[in-house]
């Protein structure tokens, strides 16, 4: 079943890149969500006073807070649409290697 | 008998079986003389769906065509299935309906549930597209030992999907009974005889469009409802929230709320409370518990991460993920305005007669909108909304007996009783066998478990989920050291420390604690009822007797109901482990069992020594990252 050589794979350079770049990319961004998203009950339960200030019309902290777990929820995702096209390139480019890195090991 | 002759009289069959249903029924939300606009809906959409049925069945011919519909299906008709797999009627109508009733607290409870994507899209979908096949189990064999890998990982798919199952199958009972009058026992089989129809002819290719057909009708009847919300009472911003700050159905429900301490709150404070946090959640550490159940457990549900397989390339599955989280966000936010309106439109006291848990906001909203309970478009509207609620669980429910039914048969028969040793044919036939069995057990628990409280239920599957599949599923791709041992040691440990915590937390019932609330009941009640007889021996005005009679009324219900309820506990004091008050404080388990979890699959792992896994990890990762072999390993 083994068709390539993996560890010669692994080892390359680029494909060493393309691990460092996409770890340092998707543990950061899910790291700042995670937060973020934990931030929303724990401030409506020890900073309520907060949530009730209004800054427009009848909309308070809490609700633009709570809305803007949306916004960045896509951000999120749009951010990481982008991203992965360059690594979607590396990917492809590792691919094509990996012929020349061997076949059957 | 050949297979279309048997679609058709399969749908000929339900529609005499709900017609008959309907008969011994008696009217809830919908009055006798416009049933007829229900059936017509219903039928509409059952008949769409079973041609869609009848189309897909003539293209399932394989079996990866009916697990994972070929991998055919592009990035953003995954997407709306995904939504459509995820949109359970808990979160259409009683995120609606906790809205209405606690404002804000109901909306920030949207939020996870749309959060647990990121986990989705950053780290599961594209290496388990790369690395997996059809089913979960799929992913850990790649480097564990693949027959004990497979045989505990299906045991926790199934237990997930049997806990998700039976919230949904119970809880769409009592919504078609409470939505169109049908007796409890037909909704129950209608809905899994018609969830079997779609699974067992059409398979994954069936499945997915029923689930595209339905997330579409959801977001199509929630934007409707929005707009014509908006439409009377300006559209968002702050001149929308003026209005519901200013809404004496919200005002009333906040005093209501609030008790003693609204006395010196002005009209426009109670109103502006409603969109203020602390009404509905009261237990923080609870919220955060549930709150990493859901951002974990959304990337450990099996119906969820099959949906994976179903896409050709890594890419199709993070587009469906980007396309999914846009539906899905989108719908919450609607939900907000959805809750709001059926709030000032019908009001908390009507949402809270017609259902406790406010599950029916959303569709006497729709009725109001019509132009209300006499009006034909107000109940076409409602039917509209109802047949949309019932394709829901259908959708949902199709989408987790196929995920526990792929278990039984890919993992468990081919995998573990066959030695992978099994011809397409005899697999395409062991699924079809599984998912009848799954189906038919989904039908019998529906109507066992009638009258239980399972709301639950959702969190204990999303929990399970969270604390068993999710550990082992990311550290088998992501660490390098995890083994079998790890794997079976988290899938235990996740599992039944998640089931143990629930079984002795407030979740249960206790008799003692029970009986004692409903005792303070009775006497509130009691001292309400002696109160309002004395003023009616003075009251002299027949507008003041009128009304003091229909408080002595409701005062005695309340206390009649009290009543039975401790009639029903009996004379048990403990509950179903045997306690007399709850061991764990926490409804949701998640913020124990998920660290325990992760813990095990660690110790599991360096405790136990498996050259197969050491030797995998290079290919494991090099595939997961690149996407390199995965055709190969499609076709093997």
């Amino acid at each position: 079943m083994a068709t390539f050589n993996w560890a010669a794979i692994d080892a390359d350079p680029g494909f060493r890149d393309l691990h460092a770049r996409k770890t340092r990319f998707l543990w950061g961004l899910m790291a700042f969500s995670v937060v973020y998203y934990f931030l929303l009950p724990i401030g409506a339960a020890y900073f309520s006073d907060l949530y009730r200030v209004k800054v427009w019309g009848p909309i308070n902290v809490g609700l633009v807070f709570a809305l803007s777990q949306f916004v960045v929820a896509w951000g999120i995702a749009y951010l990481y649409a982008r991203k992965a096209s360059v690594f979607d390139a590396m990917a492809a480019e590792i691919a094509r290697k990996a012929g020349a890195l061997g076949g059957r090991p | 008998m050949n297979r279309s002759t048997t679609l058709a009289l399969s749908t000929l069959g339900l529609a005499t079986l709900l017609l008959f249903a309907a008969e011994p029924a008696f009217a809830q939300a919908v009055a006798p003389q416009w049933r007829f606009l229900t059936f017509g809906v219903f039928a509409v959409i059952i008949g769409v769906t079973m041609y869609v049925t009848y189309l897909a069945a003539k293209r399932v011919k394989t079996s990866a065509d009916f697990y994972a519909a070929g991998g055919g299906v592009t990035g953003l008709q995954n997407g709306w299935a995904i939504a459509g797999d995820y949109l359970s009627a808990a979160s259409f109508l009683g995120i609606a309906g906790l809205i209405s009733l606690y404002g804000y607290d109901g909306f920030m409870y949207s939020v996870g549930w749309l959060v647990a994507y990121i986990t989705v899209l950053l780290i599961i979908a594209e290496p388990c597209r790369n690395i997996g096949k059809y089913t979960m189990g799929d992913i850990l064999a790649f480097r564990n030992n693949p027959k004990t890998v497979k045989a505990f990982m299906a045991v926790s798919t199934i237990t997930v999907a049997t806990f998700y199952l039976t919230a949904q199958m119970v809880g769409g009972g009592v919504l078609v009974k409470t939505l169109i009058g049908i007796d409890y026992h037909y909704s129950v089989i209608a809905v899994g005889v018609l969830m079997l129809a779609y699974v067992l002819f059409g398979g994954m290719v069936a499945t997915t469009y029923v689930q595209i057909i339905k997330a579409i009708l959801l977001v199509t009847a929630s934007l409707i409802m929005v707009f014509l919300v908006w439409f009377q009472y300006g559209f968002g911003g702050p001149e929308y929230f003026q209005k519901v700050i200013g809404d004496p159905n919200i005002q009333a429900r906040v005093a209501g709320l609030l008790g003693d301490a609204s006395k010196n709150m002005t009209g426009e404070q109670l109103g502006q409370r409603f969109l203020e946090p602390g009404l509905y959640l009261k237990s923080p550490i609870d919220q955060i518990s549930l709150g990493m159940a859901l951002v974990l457990g959304t990337a450990g549900m099996p119906h969820i991460l099959m949906r994976f397989f179903t896409v050709p390339t890594a890419q199709a599955a993070r587009t469906s993920v980007i396309w999914a989280m846009a539906i899905i966000g989108g719908f919450y936010v609607l939900t907000l305005f959805l809750g709001t309106g059926a709030a000032m439109m019908v009001g908390s006291a009507n949402i809270v007669a017609a259902d406790k848990g406010g599950n029916m906001a959303a569709p006497l909203l729709a009725q109001f909108l019509g132009g209300g309970p006499d009006s034909m478009l107000g109940n076409l509207m409602l039917s509209f909304v109802a047949a949309v609620a019932f394709a829901t669980i259908v959708a949902v429910v199709a989408g987790l007996v196929l995920a526990a039914a792929s278990a039984m048969s890919h993992d468990i028969w081919v995998g573990v009783i066959k030695g992978e040793h099994a011809t397409d044919a005899e697999e395409t036939r062991a699924a079809r066998i599984c998912s009848l069995i799954v189906g038919a057990i989904a039908i019998a628990i529906g109507i066992l478990a009638q009258g239980q409280n399972v709301a639950h239920l959702v969190a204990l599957a999303f929990a399970v989920a969270a604390s068993a599949n999710l550990p082992v599923i990311l550290l088998t791709l992501y660490w390098k050291r995890c083994n079998t041992g790890g794997v079976v040691a988290g899938l235990v440990v996740g599992t039944l420390t998640a089931i143990g915590l629930v079984l002795v937390s407030p979740n249960m019932t206790y008799p003692l604690q029970a009986k004692a609330a409903q005792e303070k009941i009775i006497a509130t009640s009691t001292a309400k009822i002696e109160q309002v007889n004395a003023e009616l021996a003075t009251a002299t005005d027949p507008a003041q007797r009128e009304k003091l009679e229909k408080d002595l009324a409701a005062a005695q219900k309340t206390a009649t109901v009290a009543q039975s309820e401790i009639d029903k506990l009996g004379t048990k004091t403990t509950s179903l482990v045997g306690l007399e008050k709850p061991l764990f404080e926490l409804r949701n388990p998640g913020l124990v069992s998920i660290p325990l979890g992760f813990l095990a699959v660690l110790l599991g792992s360096l405790l136990y020594r498996d050259k197969r896994a050491e030797e995998m990890w290079e290919e494991l990762y090099v595939r997961s990252n690149t996407g390199i072999g995965r055709a190969a390993a499609a076709a093997h």
